[in-house]
């Protein structure tokens, strides 16, 4: 891995050295319009100042930051403390990303590994039964969740008939929920790129190091997770941060009580607050916080890979 | 810069919108979803020619919201409600009918016919009208039900069994009926007692729901939604314990209305379409599906029997007034919203 990233791949000629602008270039004109561009009209909207019912007044301001991180009472004329409001949203966003991240791994990561040590001929129907659900709209599959967990709904009924409960355990509306519907939503992603590195990952190394007296634990901890790590933290990144960002199970699982994220930004340009700025002041912040946490992850990765080289 | 953006914005909304060309025999429809029975648009095409293309939204600041992110200009008509007819005019989003352009307007009832949410129907007909309280399931609550308090305070088997409508100004309007005071208040007392009240109330909410307002209350999730009329009716034909109320306190009245948009690429058949749709067997056939009441003379004549008779349209003896959402200014709007935010962090 660190031998590769130095040499910047496999290839020692570049073949096509006198093309590669030109070939790159249908890629840049990608990134610029559907990246780089919204995000930078996203940065100027969050400094203007914001119109009644929504729309912009071109005029540099900093009020949808300072709504965002100053509290300055209902009528905005006190001194200003800080908003907690906003990183309290913010913090329960990513509390609950989080732990739908750490329950797909806990599922994903066994499932993942089950596949990739099936015979080969077999692994690809394993992968093809995983991805079938995910067919299906996202929103059918989140509101069937909400038919199958509700109260009166099939899940307490099979329990109760079964005698394990005499009431209906309440799980539609609450955390737990959203966090169920989260996982269940983005499994795959975790799922995919973990099958991916333990289907590449030399099982001889396991029967070495058994071979060494190692017992299977730490085989595990130290042999087979240090090799698929790229994976792991692919799939967590890939489950983490469209979680953060999530509407639908949030409304359609929590009862759209508490705003996460993606509803309190959607709120800013479809509800009746019609503040543009600081929707795109708060989508500002996200994307800060999600750079970081990929940066962090990048880091750790190239310390970790010059650890080894 | 600023120009490049503007132009972005409107090509995107243009590409968003379904073939809006000007063309003749064409009409573009800005309309809320599942609103418009589909034979009734057919019978438009039969008679006039002009094809229809319909966009749909689901609230009233979605649509206020894409209009001015640049689609004005794209649709000929849309459907707003009361409060959000005003509004547009006073964005200058409407184009004013003319007097005796509308062969039909006759047609609108003597009490639609001067709202004071667009005098003299400047710009506007008459589409549905209901109003917007909440349901109780009586199987699980035998006493009075129309009282405010049900919502904001209520007795302790219903609390945690209750669905709000997430739509800021039907919440905030019920709320100012419940304390008894007037919507859109500068008063500061009076603002800090809203907060407060809603505050508490939360506690005893189980979901913000809109779209789902009908199924939370027919699978049994919550025991009081607040609901539109029709909806309710609806939720009833499913679940018959479920009973409509009319609070003592008042309850919010709306009305959606046909709008002719500013710049409308198909100006003309735009005022064919209203015309058609102030015919009282056109308007009938809306009510018919979408269990609102018209606001048409002589509309009552082509009404199915059971509408005329439906409790959900029929306030109860000593319920209070039916009140439209107010629009409040800048000023109140911010204390509004930094309201709702807390309900809601």
């Amino acid at each position: 891995m660190a031998a590769g990233a130095a040499s910047g791949g496999s290839a020692t000629t570049d073949t096509y050295a006198s093309a590669r602008n030109l070939l790159l270039l249908p890629s840049w004109v990608i990134l610029g319009i559907f990246v780089l561009a919204p995000v930078i009209m996203m940065l100027i909207y969050s400094f203007l100042t914001k119109e009644f019912r929504g729309g912009v007044i071109w005029q540099f301001s900093l009020a949808a930051y300072d709504q965002f991180f100053f509290d300055r009472g209902l009528f905005g004329d006190e001194p200003a403390k800080i908003e907690w409001t906003y990183i309290n949203i913010f913090w329960r966003s990513t509390w609950q990303a989080g732990a739908a991240t750490i329950l797909s791994l806990l599922i994903g990561f066994p499932t993942a590994y089950f596949i990739a040590t099936r015979e080969e001929s077999v692994r690809p129907i394993w992968v093809f039964l995983i991805t079938i659900p995910y067919w299906v709209n996202l929103l059918i599959r989140t509101v069937s969740m909400k038919f199958l967990l509700r109260d009166e709904g099939p899940l307490n009924d099979f329990l109760m008939s079964t005698g394990l409960i005499d009431s209906p355990i309440h799980i539609i509306n609450t955390n737990f929920a959203v966090q169920l519907g989260l996982f269940y939503s983005y499994l795959p992603f975790m799922v995919l790129p973990i099958y991916a590195a333990v289907e590449r990952y030399n099982f001889s190394m396991s029967e070495a190091a058994a071979d060494l007296y190692a017992s299977k634990w730490v085989t595990l901890r130290r042999i087979v997770l240090p090799a698929i790590k790229p994976g792991v933290i692919a799939g967590c990144i890939l489950v983490f941060v469209p979680s953060l960002g999530s509407f639908l199970a949030p409304d359609l699982l929590g009862g759209a009580k508490n705003f996460m994220i993606g509803s309190l930004i959607e709120e800013q340009f479809k509800g009746n607050a019609g503040n543009w700025p600081f929707g795109a002041a708060a989508s500002m912040v996200l994307l800060s916080m999600v750079l970081i946490i990929l940066m962090i992850f990048a880091r750790q990765q190239s310390k970790a890979d010059k650890a080894e080289g | 810069m600023k120009n490049l953006l503007k132009t972005s914005a409107a090509a995107l909304a243009l590409t968003v919108a379904a073939n809006a060309a000007a063309a003749e025999g064409k009409l573009v429809v800005y309309h809320w979803f599942e609103y418009m029975p589909a034979e009734l648009l057919e019978k438009f095409t039969a008679e006039t020619g002009i094809e229809v293309t319909m966009d749909t939204y689901d609230s009233n600041e979605a649509m206020l919201a894409s209009l001015k992110a640049g689609a004005l200009g794209t649709y000929d008509v849309a459907v707003p409600g009361d409060y959000m007819v005003s509004i547009m005019a006073g964005e200058g989003m409407l184009d004013t009918i003319g007097d005796g352009e509308l062969a039909n307007k006759g047609n609108i009832a003597p009490e639609w016919a001067d709202p004071a949410f667009d005098p003299g129907r400047a710009s506007s007909i008459p589409y549905q009208w209901g109003s917007t309280s909440f349901a109780v399931n009586t199987a699980a609550y035998s006493g009075e039900i129309n009282d405010t308090s049900i919502l904001f305070d209520p007795p302790a088997e219903l609390s945690g069994k209750i669905n709000m409508l997430d739509s800021q100004g039907e919440v905030m309007a019920l709320a100012s009926l419940h304390l008894g005071i007037p919507q859109c208040s500068t008063d500061r007392d009076l603002l800090k007692g809203l907060n407060a009240m809603l505050q508490d109330a939360k506690g005893h909410w189980a979901s913000f729901n809109s779209d789902t307002a009908k199924e939370v209350m027919v699978s049994g999730d919550v025991d009081v939604g607040m609901i539109y009329d029709g909806f309710a009716a609806k939720a009833r034909a499913e679940k018959e314990t479920l009973k409509y109320a009319f609070p003592a306190q008042g309850y919010v009245v709306w009305m959606d209305n046909v709008v002719l948009l500013k710049d409308a690429p198909n100006r003309e058949n735009a005022i064919k379409f209203m015309d058609f749709l102030l015919e009282p067997e056109n308007i009938a056939a809306v009510s018919n599906y979408a269990r609102y009441a018209p606001g048409v003379t002589g509309a009552a004549d082509h009404l199915d029997p059971e509408l005329a008779t439906l409790p959900e349209a029929n306030p109860t003896p000593g319920s209070g007034a039916g009140v439209f959402i107010e629009v409040c200014d800048e000023q109140t709007q911010a204390v509004y919203d930094q309201i709702w935010t807390n309900v809601k962090k």
